[in-house]
């Protein structure tokens, strides 16, 4: 599947990612070139399934719904980049 | 030389032959000296300190287990507490974990040495180590080449004598393929029977933790300490312990073995092929019964593998925001800027590619037609090995259809790369355990691993063949780069 430059930057703002002007022809590129080995999948009969992989009658394991433990403001924000008392600081989001 | 071994340390130990500040000591000595580049950070002070703890418990007669004393690697996406991990990414460069991931945890309760963290492609994505956001690591066996990866730092590492056994993540082959690289064993355990709490998620539903080790013993003994039901893994299953020491000495009659016609791939190297036939017509001589098999959909592997991946990646790869840790860019104008900068900065291109293919599968108009098909291509494809099981025991192939590879020579392709996986994938996209075993070394001196499958949960039907191959073909492995 060949993508146009307008998916590219459609996909790039999706996924938050800047890329410059030579990742979005390189990356258009390779991108197309594994959709194009990905597409054969489509012939692939699957009509006999039900849903996807693992959704016939798994049973999920739960634990029981008590807190435990506690990670604590400081370990939280030890590898903050920018911290503000016990806050995350990012750029104003609202005015 | 007697091959130094955790079986054979452990012994030492035991016997008072060795202390572990000694054997440690021998061993940071090496990592200095070391010419592959397998370590990103060598933890000094953790390492000497538990050596200390250990030969001090051993005289006061309370020694833990095997693992008590021995230098261990492990993979840089496995947490440690108090050590940078990296996952291979300037993301993540200063990240200081808070806490042990399990198996960590796991293997300090059983009094291993963890000598540092190791070597891998950027968040797990790929198959050489070349994606390493930081230098190449070295194959050990040719330094021109790729030990391969994703988890080529351990591979060099135990392969190089740096580690006497370590553990890397396999999400399409990242233990097997190294181990097959270096002369290694290297064990993927069935999905869910080790922990992945507390290692850097790539893709959540082919992710496992597995050791890399020059024996099938020392592979056992790594298992056996990291397996087990574990509640902050809510994908790991409570299994019965691997019985692997009832296993071995079993030997293979009695055993089916299949061969996958499909396994046998175009452009496979004929040495490599070559190798695996004998390993067939050892089995056969050792009393197994080899029979031919197919699984049909074995060809759609690689285009199922490369959906589900990189979509699952996408989801996980969300969280390198900037904002709560990690790699933030300088300046940024909104929350949108400090997004798109500091994921453009942190990511290599290799991770960008794999979250873009994501993204991309999984964007509204599109994520029927490739995520959700994939899904239900992959469950044709476990249903194929479960087919294949009624009639066989275990499942033989090569680990990879090529011999090493020499570093640079396959990064203008990034397609030319992902094929190198085919033989591998499939066992991850069914949940299978599987193992990689040294099985010849090529004409040009590069080793060649064998690589066998079993039904989910069965490591102790692969652990007892591979003690059997292991036995009777007797490879002697030695790297010029090493010990």
């Amino acid at each position: 599947m060949k993508l146009t430059e307008q998916q590219v930057r459609h996909v790039a703002k999706l996924a938050r990612l800047a890329l410059t002007r030579e990742e979005l022809d390189t990356f258009g590129q390779q991108l197309s070139h594994v959709l194009d080995a990905v597409d054969a999948l489509a012939q692939v009969d699957t009509s006999a399934l039900g849903g996807p992989a693992g959704s016939d009658g798994a049973t999920p394991h739960l634990r029981e719904d008590v807190v435990s433990g506690e990670t604590g403001t400081k370990v939280a924000l030890a590898n903050a980049p920018l911290a503000v008392g016990s806050s995350f600081a990012i750029p104003r989001v609202l005015e | 030389m007697t091959r130094e071994t955790i079986a054979a340390a452990a012994r030492a130990l035991a016997d008072g032959a060795l202390t572990s500040e000694a054997l440690t000591e021998r061993h940071l000595e090496r990592v200095t000296r070391d010419v592959t580049g397998a370590f990103l950070a060598v933890d000094t002070t953790g390492a000497r300190a538990a050596a200390r703890a250990s030969d001090e418990r051993r005289r006061r007669g309370a020694a833990l287990g095997p693992l008590d004393g021995v230098p261990l690697a492990l993979k840089d996406n496995i947490l440690t507490e108090g050590v940078v991990t990296t996952a291979g990414s300037r993301m993540l460069e200063r990240f200081l974990p808070p806490v042990d991931a399990t198996v960590t945890a796991r293997l300090k309760a059983a009094g291993a040495v963890l000598l540092g963290k190791t070597n891998l492609d950027e968040f797990g994505m790929g198959s050489s180590t070349e994606a390493s956001a930081f230098h190449r690591t070295k194959n050990p066996f040719d330094l021109s080449r790729t030990p391969g990866g994703s988890s080529g730092g351990s591979a060099a590492a135990v392969a190089a004598g740096l580690a006497l056994g370590a553990l890397g993540t396999d999400t399409g082959g990242s233990i097997r393929q190294p181990a097959s690289f270096t002369g290694l064993v290297g064990l993927k355990p069935s999905y869910g029977r080790v922990s992945r709490s507390g290692v850097v998620a790539y893709a959540s539903s082919l992710d496992q933790v597995g050791p890399l080790a020059k024996t099938v013993e020392d592979a056992a003994l790594l298992l056996e300490a990291i397996e087990g039901l574990d509640p902050d893994d809510s994908t790991s299953i409570a299994a019965p312990a691997t019985a692997w020491s009832a296993a071995r000495g079993r030997g293979v009659s009695g055993l089916t073995i299949g061969l996958p016609k499909e396994y046998f791939v175009e452009g496979m190297e004929p040495e490599v092929e070559r190798s695996v036939r004998h390993v067939a017509a050892r089995l056969e001589a050792l009393g197994a019964k080899v029979v031919e098999v197919s699984l049909p959909h074995t060809r759609h592997a690689l285009a199922t593998y490369y959906v589900i991946a990189p979509c699952e990646a996408a989801s996980n790869l969300g969280r390198y925001d900037g904002v709560r840790y990690g790699h933030r860019t300088a300046d940024a104008k909104s929350l949108t800027e400090l997004y798109e900068r500091s994921r453009a900065e942190g990511f290599g291109s290799e991770v960008k590619r794999r979250i873009m293919l994501g993204t991309f599968a999984l964007s509204a108009g599109y994520a029927d037609a490739y995520y959700r098909k994939a899904q239900q291509v992959r469950e044709l494809i476990r249903r194929d090995f479960e087919a294949v099981f009624q009639q066989v025991d275990l499942v033989l192939s090569a680990t990879s259809p090529v011999l090493p590879w020499t570093l640079g020579e396959k990064l203008d392709d990034p397609l030319s790369m992902y094929l190198m996986d085919v033989l591998t994938l499939p066992c991850n996209l069914a949940g299978l355990p599987g193992l990689s075993l040294p099985c010849a070394l090529s004409s040009s001196g590069l080793p060649i691993g064998a690589q066998l499958l079993a039904r989910p949960f069965a490591e102790a039907t692969l652990l007892q063949a591979a003690f059997a191959l292991e036995a009777d073909l007797s490879l002697a492995l030695a790297p010029r780069g090493g010990a």
